[in-house]
């Protein structure tokens, strides 16, 4: 073995390319983000026990998704998904996902939110405008503590909303599955502090440095497939609380409400009780790009109708124990 | 298109995030709804203005108390850059939150108010920033609107701080007069501060020179991970997954392997889909070794003639974070890199005091947002470097083993004689 010598070499600080060979050694934005990524994947498939990644066929998962096959490549991603199932899908969606599970060859899992209801474990809400999203903190709850998950991989990104804003990259959970964001560890460089005791998690946002656009030039540089909804179709909607809503057998229309056929897309793609659509003629990711650049509103504010209750919507349902 | 990581950094109320909303309304970075709720939130508090410290303020508790408890991200993009912002807090109790912020960051902006002048709270910050190795410093003298725009406060609030950060590590330092609350300098230039002929805040932050910290010399791969994929396809692919630190790799390059000692040569490098002929920081790859090696999760590659000082005894700066004081005898958690391991404290050197930058050396304990110079004997060898010379075989976390808190961060300064 060689002695362990000091280094012989003085640092010099190097600007983009890499002199003696002219080859630049400078990562695009994108790629930066995505190296970011990969690193807490792995990071994460090496320190905990079980983890398992939420998977809901939304843009942001579909990202998760990819980044997760990168970072294990060529072995097949070494956890399983999990859909948190309100029933209330966007078949698009369900095609997809079981399209890429397919595809991959990883496990899903599918908890249900009608199980939940059905055992008595959430009350539904009643009236037209019920929705199963809050209800879908307590499956995600109970499946967590039945399969034993220490790490839950989900696709939140700071960009989003103001409390993700908060939100580190290792986001422990107590016991009950709560979000103190008063008391959250300090995390430092790249350092992550996985620790915690049986029965707590961590829920990991390995996309919390991207933003909507990252994403969106992600899925056009990459070539990632989505759902096709998430481009402009014709589809019947009509207008409450100032969105666009899909008819679905979900939702109720009301007096007044006037369902018309429109050229939409998605920007999200949630639950459908409770995700709007944007008026759009964007049928290529290049335009959608362009309409994303050029929007007004955020994402969550132009078609999440649970983010619209109050100010602090998000943070209380986060705390709960929310994605 | 370039990026610029920044924090927030000084006293509680200093206008941090007050500056933040604005910088990101002028630069039409808010969105229409945002902004909205903004306004019917500072409407029903009964204000006399929109309180743009509410569009980094996301908590609660934060809104309610009008203080930042917690370090808020935002992104945005002007056609020259691309920014990583931190918002961090003033308030002492919540140091460790801009400890977080701070360490990523490339530039911090230190807030001033005028009328208080650089306050012990502003100092602790700029040594963090400083001993983070956070290279650029930009003094805001903030609140001018209510010092009359009077540019002999700002100039000796200048001084004072000047006199100060010449004992700090730092490239380069700039000083703009600024109102957050009316967007004096801010984006354009204020009508009111004639004698001031620097750039505006947006302008500088757009061109200050950063140049890259990365470090291209020494080749450093703390192994992360290892790809086995036992399949028919790949079956006998061993890939050793993770995140260039520093320096180059090449397949052909000889490797030193740490801690084993072995010397071998780099087979190949993969990303997905395929090898790459080069990788530097901070690519995330797989390296596959010439020879069948013991190596794991923990391991280091570097070079046979530059490797990293192998040792259980280390010399590090610390910010203290917990309740619980750090003492000389306890031991702690530590993660580097990519190794865990324990570590006792063996000797605190001393507390810096952050007023006057002295070092008390008969300090027996380090209290919460301390700083402080302490040497660990670790359980297992550390393969380190200089935390100025490398971010990332630099640094360092304790962790309590008791609350598995995270509880300090260290930055080596080197290898102790044990
Ligand atoms: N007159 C005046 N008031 C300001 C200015 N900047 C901020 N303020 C006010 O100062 C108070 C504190 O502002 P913040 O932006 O919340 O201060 P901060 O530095 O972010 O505080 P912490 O994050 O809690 O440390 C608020 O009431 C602001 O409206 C300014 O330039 N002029
Ligand atoms: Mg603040």
């Amino acid at each position: 073995m060689e002695p362990i010598m000091e280094p012989l070499v003085r640092i010099c600080r190097v600007r983009g390319a890499y002199p003696w060979t002219g080859m630049t050694t400078q990562l695009s934005h994108l790629n930066a983000l995505e190296s970011e990524s990969i690193h807490i994947f792995r990071e994460v498939a090496a320190e905990f026990e079980k983890p398992v990644l939420l998977f809901s066929g939304g843009k942001d998962s579909a990202v998760m998704l990819r980044l997760a096959e990168k970072a294990f490549w060529p072995a097949k991603i070494p956890f399983p998904l999990m859909h948190i199932d309100t029933g209330q899908n966007f078949p698009e969606a369900l095609d997809y996902r079981d399209r890429r599970v397919a595809e991959l060859g990883v496990k899903l899992i599918v908890a249900s939110v009608q199980d939940s209801i059905d055992s008595g474990r959430v009350v539904e809400e009643t009236g037209p405008k019920a929705s199963r999203n809050r209800l879908q903190t307590t499956t995600l709850l109970d499946a967590i503590t039945e399969h034993a998950f220490d790490a839950v991989f989900g696709g939140g990104r700071r960009d989003e909303e103001k409390a993700r804003a908060k939100e580190r990259v290792y986001s422990f959970r107590d016991e009950f599955g709560q979000w103190d964001p008063k008391n959250q560890r300090p995390e430092l460089w790249n350092l992550y502090n996985g620790r915690h005791r049986k029965g707590e998690h961590i829920r990991i946002f390995p996309l919390s440095n991207w933003t909507e656009l990252d994403v969106w030039h992600y899925v056009a540089d990459d070539g990632v497939e989505l759902p096709s909804i998430y481009y402009a179709h014709r589809r019947e909607v009509f207008r409450r609380d100032g969105m666009l809503l899909a008819v679905t057998p979900f939702v109720t229309v009301m007096d007044g409400e006037e369902p018309e056929e429109m050229m939409v897309r998605f920007r999200t793609v949630g639950d459908a009780s409770c995700t709007g659509a944007v008026e759009s003629s964007a049928s290529t990711v290049e335009q959608v790009i362009l309409e994303v650049a050029a929007s007004r509103l955020t994402e969550r504010g132009e078609t999440r109708a649970d983010d619209r209750i109050s100010e602090a919507g998000m943070e209380d349902r986060k705390r709960e124990g929310y994605f | 298109m370039e990026l610029l990581r920044f924090a927030t950094a000084g006293s509680v109320d200093d206008g941090k995030s007050t500056l933040i909303g604005r910088l990101l309304l002028e630069t039409k970075q808010i969105f229409e709804d945002q902004l909205e709720a903004v306004e019917r939130t500072s409407r029903d508090k009964g204000f006399d203005y929109t309180n743009l410290a509410l569009l980094t303020d996301g908590l609660r508790a934060e809104r309610e108390q009008g203080i930042t408890i917690d370090v808020a991200y935002r992104y945005f993009a002007t056609p020259r850059r691309k920014f990583i912002i931190a918002d961090t807090p003033g308030h002492i109790q919540y140091t460790r939150n801009m400890v977080t912020g701070a360490s990523t960051a490339d530039l911090a902006l230190v807030l001033v108010d005028a009328r208080k002048g650089v306050l012990e709270q502003s100092k602790r910050h700029a040594v963090i920033a400083s001993l983070l190795q956070v290279k650029h410093l930009v003094l805001c003298v903030n609140k001018m609107d209510l010092v009359e725009f009077d540019e002999a406060r700002f100039d000796e609030i200048c001084e004072e701080f000047s006199d100060f950060a010449a004992k700090l590590d730092i490239d380069d330092l700039a000083f703009i007069p600024v109102s957050a609350l009316l967007g004096d300098n801010v984006v354009t230039h204020s009508p009111n501060t004639p004698w001031y002929e620097g750039p505006t805040l947006l302008h500088h932050l757009e061109h200050v020179y950063i140049g890259s910290d990365r470090n291209l010399i020494d080749a450093r791969f703390p192994v992360q991970y290892v790809v086995r994929p036992m399949s028919h396809d790949h079956h006998d692919y061993r890939g050793y997954a993770g995140q260039v630190a520093s320096g180059m790799f090449r397949p052909g390059d000889e490797v030193l392997v740490l801690p084993s000692g072995f010397t071998t040569t780099i087979a190949g490098i993969d990303e997905y889909g395929g090898p790459v002929d080069q990788a530097y920081p901070p690519m995330s790859v797989n390296i596959r070794l010439a020879e069948e090696l013991d190596v794991s999760r923990g391991d280091m590659f570097a070079r046979p003639h530059n490797a990293p000082t192998v040792t259980q005894d280390v010399d590090a700066m610390i910010c203290w974070f917990s309740e619980r004081p750090l003492q000389a005898g306890q031991t702690y958690g530590v993660k580097h890199t990519t190794r865990t391991a324990r570590a006792r404290i063996q000797d605190l050197n001393y507390r810096l005091d952050v007023n006057s930058l002295h070092r008390e050396d008969d300090h027996p304990a380090l209290a919460m947002n301390d700083i402080g110079r302490i040497s660990i004997r670790t359980t297992v060898p550390l393969f380190v470097d200089e935390y100025r010379r490398n971010r990332i075989t630099g640094s360092f976390i304790l962790i309590d083993e008791g609350t598995f808190e995270t509880v300090g961060a260290g930055m080596i300064l080197a290898a102790s004689a044990g």
